[in-house]
């Protein structure tokens, strides 16, 4: 099982860039800012190569258990990270990103690494590209989310004219609104198309493209969250505040949808009716 | 050789002194050419600024070449030495790198951080190097101390915080806003803080700044200084939705704007974010403002609350850049040591060498019937004697190398063994290009 000890390896790489990255915002020392954003940089290369392993061996996307969903999920979020990082070069933006990564990871260690078994009902190019799309969405507003923390920080800060080290080191609000209201215009149509293409999936696999399983019905709550949000920055102005706020409360109904469902509801998504009878 | 430090500085003198011994930038090659005549000094530079007048000098004999760095300051000002005296620090060795490391790194500076002080050792150093009385040691020396600045100013935050009124209201803008390009600021009344901020503002990329007053000329005449646009009084509320950042300083007794307006103004701009600056005293604008989302409000006691806090940021990045300079100094006293350990081994050895040259050539002399294998023998003996009476000491002045201090040894062997020592010709020889 060389994709468990790369497992490991990944997560020491993040475990390790986690503390760098909290020692550069507690201290202000741009170097272990440097330093961290090597060892993610290091923790996402082999995170790819645990995931490839994964995938020669068990044979499908690996998505279909709790363990492989978290180091997914966390996979996806890092990588949306850096393309932020290209951006913006924001090492603050990194410390907080990658602490939510390593708590991804750890929770996907805790849990059983499988070998599972994919429903060979749902076998189908379908497959990945659901769920690719509907990861990406999800990594995407975890930025967004994180963005959303971000500012509520820095503008508590401003309003109350109370300074702490962090102040030195978080980005401008405009700076934050701006990731936000870019998270949001992509992630909005990944969350869409991820949406579509399962409900195309689903015609292809059981011959019926809705069939209001809990899953379904919380992922369409989130749509309808952050179509609002959308909505609202388009017409009325929101932003600011009210964004992050927005970008705040969707994160934790889609993390809901993400697992609440899966673990706590039953239904088509469930990973013990993926993984077949 | 040592490196010594003579002056003075706001911390130790008034500025009554402070001006009577300042340097004229414009003739600085007399007291150059005369410090360099001085018979202890080997080479030297004159740092001259409003705050501080200090003299960097390279000696053999350091307490000698201070006192004689003391009376020329004396002397080329025409003061009594007992007038001058009580105001003069002396340091020497590593107390006087690190001096000069910290004076350079802006950690001795008046406000702490501020860039300027940099500059002007670069300009001090500048002129020694074309009056060339400056030389290997001084040319390394402060070569280094421009990098350990450099280094303290990228890798800690010591000047990155403002610590004036109107600098701080262009940082908390950068907090709110990212870039100012693109923004604009309306002046509403006038005072020189206003003003300055203003100046501050543009400065910073903010690209247009619009003006009112109750005196239109007025307002008309800082508008041409700003070349922005004038506004009437009376109309200036009309014009706020188009603004980002808000400077207010009229005389006015009331608030000329409260939370009711203001929202209407957000509501026009789309909850754009916007930033109220109030420096009049009674306040031009109702606190309550900022209760409003997207909008910040500061009056002048937050902004010297921001400064306050600044200045407390300031101090603890200097302790980082302290912990710099620590580092640094270990590294160039370990250079400046060593640049002596190599030529006095060397001398040393050439001059037991050439003692047991004279030595052999007299024996030979009088012992004309030795026969070769003797001969070689007797050299080979005498030869080992010196390699095992070197061997120690010369590990002890290695060892030095190291780490430990040597400068006592090298100083020792020297005398004990009347060493000319070729470094000092080398240091004599002033070369400025090193």
């Amino acid at each position: 099982m060389i994709n468990l000890v790369l497992f490991k390896i990944t997560l020491l790489f993040y475990f390790a860039a986690t503390a760098c990255y909290l020692f550069d915002v507690i201290t202000r020392r741009d170097q272990s800012g440097k330093v961290a954003r090597w060892l993610l940089i290091g923790g996402f290369a082999l995170h790819c190569a645990t995931l490839a392993a994964r995938f020669v061996e068990v044979g499908h996307t690996p998505v279909t258990n709790l363990h492989e969903s978290l180091s997914f999920f966390a996979w996806t979020i890092v990588g949306i990270y850096f393309l932020f990082d290209l951006r913006y070069r924001l090492t603050v933006l990194g410390a907080f990103v990658c602490p939510l990564a390593l708590v991804l990871m750890i929770g996907s260690s805790a849990a059983p690494a499988g070998p599972p078994e994919i429903n060979p009902l749902l076998q189908s190019w379908w497959f990945p590209v659901h769920v690719t799309l509907a990861f990406l969405g999800n990594a995407v507003f975890a930025v967004a989310f994180i963005a959303g923390i971000m500012y509520l920080l820095q503008e508590r800060m401003l309003k109350s004219k109370k300074f702490s080290g962090l102040f030195y080191r978080l980005p401008s609000l405009e700076t934050l609104d701006s990731i936000n209201y870019k998270c949001l215009s992509f992630g909005f149509p990944l969350m869409t198309m991820g949406i579509i293409t399962g409900a195309v999936w689903a015609n292809s696999a059981w011959g019926g493209y809705w069939r209001w399983d809990p899953k379904e019905t919380w992922a369409l709550i989130t749509w309808f969250l952050y179509a609002a949000l959308l909505h609202g920055r388009l017409t009325v102005g929101w932003r600011g505040r009210r964004a992050a706020i927005f970008a705040i409360v969707g994160f934790v109904c889609l993390l809901f949808t993400f697992l609440g469902v899966n673990l706590l509801l039953s239904g088509e998504h469930s990973f013990k009716s993926l993984q077949g009878p | 050789m040592k490196i010594i430090v003579v002056g003075l500085s706001h911390k130790t003198t008034p500025v009554e002194i402070r001006e009577r011994v300042a340097f004229s930038p414009t003739a600085m090659e007399r007291p150059l050419r005369e410090l360099l005549a001085l018979p202890a000094i080997i080479e030297a530079m004159i740092v001259s600024t409003c705050n501080r007048v200090e003299l960097y000098a390279t000696t053999r004999q350091p307490e000698e070449g201070m006192l004689q760095l003391r009376r020329f300051l004396a002397q080329y000002h025409q003061l009594a030495p007992a007038e001058l005296e009580p105001h003069l620090y002396d340091l020497k060795g590593e107390e006087a790198i690190r001096h000069v490391f910290r004076v350079a790194a802006s950690l001795d500076s008046m406000v702490v951080g501020e860039p300027q002080i940099l500059g002007q050792i670069k300009t001090a150093y500048s002129y020694a190097t074309e009056y060339k009385t400056v030389g290997l040691i001084l040319n390394r020396f402060l070569h280094k101390a421009f990098s350990v600045a450099k280094r303290v100013r990228t890798e800690t935050e010591i000047a990155s915080n403002a610590v004036s009124v109107s600098f701080a209201a262009v940082e908390l803008a950068r907090k709110i806003f990212g870039s100012l390009e693109g923004k604009t600021v309306m002046l509403i009344g006038a005072g020189e803080m206003c003003e300055l901020a203003a100046r501050h503002f543009l400065n910073n990329g903010v690209s247009s700044i619009m003006v009112t007053n109750r005196t239109f000329e007025r307002a008309v005449k800082l508008a041409e200084e700003f070349s922005g646009r004038a506004v009437q009084f009376e109309d200036f509320p009309l014009h706020l939705h188009q603004v980002d950042i808000v400077l207010t300083s009229t005389g006015a007794p009331t608030f000329i704007l409260g939370p009711k307006k203001m929202e209407e103004v957000l509501r026009q701009r789309k909850n754009k974010p916007m930033f109220l600056i109030d420096i009049a005293v009674p306040r031009d604008i109702d606190p309550k403002v900022n209760d409003l989302s997207n909008i910040y409000l500061y009056d002048v006691d937050d902004l010297q609350e921001v400064v306050h806090s600044n200045l407390k940021e300031r101090q603890k990045e200097a302790k980082k850049a302290e912990a710099i300079v620590d580092q640094e100094i270990g590294q160039f006293h370990r250079w400046l040591e060593n640049l002596e350990v190599v030529p006095t081994i060397v001398a040393l050895r050439s001059r037991l060498e050439e003692i047991r040259r004279g030595e052999l050539e007299k024996t030979f002399a009088s012992w004309r019937d030795l026969e070769e294998k003797e001969r070689r023998a007797v050299e080979a003996m005498s030869a080992a004697i010196i390699n095992k009476v070197l061997h120690h000491p010369i590990t002890v002045l290695k060892r030095g190398q190291n780490g430990t201090e040597s400068d006592g040894y090298v100083d020792a062997v020297r005398t004990l063994f009347d060493l000319q020592m070729p470094g000092a010709d080398q240091a004599d020889h002033l070369d400025p290009t090193e």
